[in-house]
């Protein structure tokens, strides 16, 4: 009911991926370890970062001093970060792995915003944990902060656009934000790794067969998640989600703040 | 806009949480003796295997370089579980925050918000 007729699409030829990578093999995986990346592509997808992370700071800083009451739902945000990917789930692959919990922060927050979140975790993990690495934080930070997050924010308008129930929207949006996230990675890889044979294609193929398998039933459990956080929220701090549950609210920062993202202009769009 | 009005919201809950934890934890006990292995290594093992031979990593663990040496498993749990308590505490406070604010404000505009 709630699928249109691309997402179906989309979810079919990523079951049939599932299926056949999982049976060519079995393994999990999350990060580019440290070291495990060229230092040119480390440097490269650095650069690729910046822009996010300075619109991040920027954007963070604009939203609260527009509503300082939403700061309780950022530090929300990146804690349900902090959780979601401290949890090593197990599958039904034989292998583990985590998720990336940032569906939430980009569905509140919009995908600047939750780069900064975002890398704020992967520095405590590269730093703490020998999880992901200094070396490879910025092509970390792009898959899980900023790429991830942005399949995600998009999903979720779309889902608005196209008035899909919204918690089968959210459900779609953190899904597949996660799922993305590992793609990105896979092909991260495969750029630095082309196989010998197909070139960047084929190697990014072996990757996604590394992470697919393991990462399809945790980005089910991360959608499911998330549809609960929100629905937690909604009970507790409608104030706070005004823009959210209803473009007409009375709470027109709250509205600006659920915008962030880029699409400034959107605001009269929903406003009508 | 909501075309599905779930009948009760409590139900909902526990049937997204219970299916949640039955897909987390299942595996564990369908797959008996499985190592559940993997996270980084898989990946990084896919770059020896793609790169046809070893593959020297650049770089070491921040970790590891201070503390000369890999990191203990049981001292990565440490840190996982220091993560995940950090996260854990801010989400309980605010959640605490936020139902102690609604209780005691009476309700008024917090209430009426959802499937208006």
């Amino acid at each position: 009911m709630g699928y249109s007729k691309a997402e179906r699409s989309v979810l079919t030829v990523l079951c049939v991926l599932a299926l056949v990578l999982f049976l060519s093999r079995p393994a999990g995986a999350m990060h580019i370890m440290e070291g495990y990346l060229p230092p040119q592509y480390c440097v490269a997808w650095g650069v690729v970062c910046l822009p996010f992370l300075v619109l991040g700071v920027m954007s963070l800083r604009r939203t609260l001093k527009e509503n300082r009451r939403l700061l309780i739902l950022l530090a929300m945000s990146g804690a349900f970060i902090f959780v979601i990917s401290s949890l090593k789930i197990p599958t039904f692959f034989g292998s583990s792995s985590h998720m990336t919990g940032t569906g939430l922060a980009a569905i509140l927050f919009g995908v600047t915003s939750t780069s900064i979140l975002g890398m704020i975790v992967l520095i405590f993990q590269a730093v703490m944990l020998a999880h992901g690495g200094i070396t490879t934080l910025g092509a970390n930070t792009f898959s899980m902060a900023i790429a991830g997050p942005m399949v995600a924010w998009f999903l979720f308008k779309a889902g608005n656009k196209l008035k899909v129930n919204r918690m089968v929207t959210i459900f779609i949006a953190a899904m597949f934000g996660d799922l993305f996230t590992y793609c990105v990675t896979s092909v991260q890889l495969a750029l630095a790794y082309p196989s010998q044979v197909g070139g960047v294609a084929a190697s990014a193929i072996k990757f996604l067969a590394v992470y697919a398998p393991t990462q399809v039933p945790l980005a089910i459990v991360e959608g499911i998640l998330t549809v609960l956080i929100i629905m937690g929220l909604e009970s507790i701090s409608s104030g706070e989600l005004a823009g959210l549950s209803s473009p007409k609210s009375a709470e027109p920062s709250a509205d600006i703040s659920f915008k962030k993202g880029k699409m400034e202009g959107e605001n009269d769009e929903s406003n009508n | 806009m909501m075309k599905v009005i779930i009948k009760s919201r409590t139900t909902t809950v526990v049937i997204l949480l219970m299916l949640a934890l039955a897909l987390s934890l299942a595996p564990l006990f369908v797959l008996k003796g499985a190592e559940f292995g993997g996270s980084d290594e898989a990946g990084s093992q896919m770059v020896e295997q793609v790169t046809g031979g070893q593959y020297q990593p650049w770089a070491k663990p921040v970790m590891e370089t201070i503390i000369g040496g890999k990191l203990s498993p049981e001292m990565e749990t440490l840190f996982f579980c220091l993560q995940t308590g950090i996260g854990v505490g801010i989400l309980a406070f605010c959640f605490g925050y936020l139902v102690a604010r609604k209780k005691y404000a009476g309700g008024g505009a917090e209430r009426n918000r959802i499937n208006p």
